[in-house]
């Protein structure tokens, strides 16, 4: 597909995003603040209201009609994960709250695998969700809690990581790609490196689901998550594939309803996979209008998605560049559509706050990463992140009110 | 007076029409402000801040009223910064106690104070009349 059929064909999809579709401070709504969360399209918005409006009905447990049609369909978003995920089996497949929650699980059922002196390694670009708990898990099992260094341009030092990283590592977590600046990582290579070492491999794909599709057999890890929010879906769900001979092994992440097979006043069993880590009611509805997310992904195909925001992406950080005084950080050709930059003696809050009430919407800050920061000399960036519905125009006035802004500030 | 003090802001804003005007003069009260120096700008003065930061120190004075300088990271934190400052500064313990605070929201440049944890500006007040009530409870036992 040329870049103008591209263009037209992702500018069409706007329409299906109603929030898109207002003024803030009297100004059209630009919406550049899509790494923290992505708009929903109507379809999914319809879905949840049809879920209360017709199938609300506690699910896996029920002997009656909407008990197991919101079951069915319950269970058929699970099915369109392994098939989207390239997973052997669909119980590989668990609901949790969000990527943090996911995170938190697999420190805490990964406990027992730690012992004194091991290793649990982690980079210094994670977010606080994929670094705070690895930490915490080293500290508590006396365990070495190591981190591969970020390098000035924004990419992993994978140098040190094939000098350091090696039989003592237990645990290697990362991210596919950066939240803070957009970096796609060398996932593959640190996978083979991890697995050459005996390590457990879990990678947060929370930044990676929306902009290129995921095959973890292909990879090769143990462990992989996302955030459905972050892939035009609701809040308050998250996705985590595990190896099934590994989440058989390993204990429970909480206790009560859902997850038992029988209970009695001597000793309780445990319900087999996936239930065995779904304990008590769900986010049924955004489970089930998260299917629609995954058919909107792969209708438009992600190809598209990355091929047109990387073209804005391009596009913004040229433009940026004339400004003076401009700082990109990690302009990498290896990125998504996430630009992350300061402007020289102007802090990233009052850009961020002039910008809004441009009807620009960014996200100002550190992003949940202060080691990142720390290592580039700042305390945090102002971020534009770019969507499939985002326009050539949203990145004209992008720039036209950014410019305002540095102006007023100088 | 500090009702007097918050009608005046509210009045001198009621001028500018257009939001650029409101930011241009928020950012120029900012760059007015004498702040604190960088010796000053240690944690221990930090009221806290997620994105940008507030440093307040206050005195109590031997008239007893409360002396307050502060400082941000950020230049309309600043200047928002500097309108607090003004409104509670040489003002007496008691008197800030029972303050409405109430013109940052019709000055609409905060459309809620309690929830801006973002800049630090909630938590600057919060710390303000904690001061103000250490030093009330210090007068009192004098």
């Amino acid at each position: 597909m040329d870049n103008d059929t591209l263009q037209h064909k992702m500018k069409e999809l706007r329409n299906q995003f109603p929030t898109l579709n207002q003024t803030v401070h009297g100004r059209p709504l630009v919406y550049l603040d899509n790494a923290a969360t992505t708009q929903k399209p109507q379809r999914v918005i319809d879905s949840v209201t049809e879920y209360y409006t017709k199938w609300n009905a506690n699910i896996h447990r029920g002997a009656h009609f909407l008990a197991n049609a919101s079951t069915e369909k319950f269970e058929a978003t699970r099915s369109a994960l392994a098939e989207m995920l390239h997973a052997n089996f669909r119980e590989e497949i668990i609901f949790t709250q969000g990527s943090t929650d996911s995170v938190n699980m697999l420190s805490t059922i990964l406990e027992n695998e730690v012992e004194e002196g091991d290793e649990i390694w982690v980079t210094e670009m994670e977010h606080h969700a994929n670094f705070v708990p690895w930490q915490v898990l080293a500290e508590k099992k006396k365990a070495i809690f190591r981190y591969i260094p970020m390098t000035p341009s924004g990419e992993w030092d994978m140098d040190y990581a094939k000098r350091e990283l090696g039989s003592k590592a237990k645990i290697v977590a990362f991210n596919y790609v950066s939240n803070a600046l957009g970096t796609i990582n060398p996932v593959e290579e640190l996978i083979a490196l991890a697995r050459s070492a005996g390590a457990c491999v879990v990678i947060d794909g929370a930044q990676a689901v929306a902009h290129f599709d995921i095959n973890v057999q292909t990879l090769n890890c143990d462990f992989f998550l996302f955030s459905a929010h972050k892939m035009y879906g609701p809040t308050g769900l998250g996705i985590l594939w595990g190896k099934k001979e590994l989440l058989e092994e390993l204990p429970p992440y909480r206790y009560g309803g859902e997850m038992i097979r029988k209970v009695s006043v001597t000793g309780t069993t445990f319900n087999e996979l996936p239930f065995k880590y779904e304990a008590g009611t769900p986010n049924i509805e955004a489970v089930i209008a998260f299917n629609e997310s995954i058919s909107f992904c792969k209708e438009v195909g992600r190809e598209n998605m990355h091929a047109h925001e990387y073209f804005l992406l391009k596009t913004a950080t040229a433009r940026l560049k004339e400004i003076e005084g401009m700082t990109v950080y990690a302009d990498l050709p290896n990125k998504v559509g996430v630009l992350s930059f300061n402007v020289e003696g102007i802090h990233s809050a009052d850009i961020g706050t002039l910008l809004d009430q441009q009807g620009i919407a960014v996200r100002t800050g550190h992003h949940c990463t202060q080691p990142l920061w720390e290592k580039l000399g700042t305390t945090g960036s102002v971020r534009a992140s770019f969507a499939c519905y985002n326009t050539l125009e949203d990145v004209e006035l992008f720039i036209e009110a950014l410019n305002k802004s540095v102006n007023m500030l100088r | 007076m500090i009702e007097q003090k918050q009608q005046e802001i509210i009045e001198e804003f009621a001028f500018f029409e257009e939001w650029m005007h409101k930011y241009e003069h928020i950012i120029e009260l900012g760059k007015e402000m004498k702040g604190l120096s960088d010796e000053e700008k240690k944690d221990d003065l930090l009221v806290a801040g997620c994105q940008s930061k507030v440093w307040l120190k206050a005195s109590l004075q031997s008239n007893g009223t409360v002396h307050f300088e502060a400082d941000s990271d950020a230049i309309i934190t600043r200047g928002l910064v500097a309108l607090v400052v003004g409104v509670f500064n040489e003002e007496t313990p008691e008197d800030i106690l029972k303050a409405n605070i109430h013109f940052m929201n019709d000055i609409g440049l905060v459309s809620n104070l309690s929830q801006t944890r973002s800049n630090g500006l909630a938590a600057m007040v919060k710390q303000i009349l904690l001061f103000a009530t250490v030093f009330q409870a210090q007068q009192k036992s004098n």
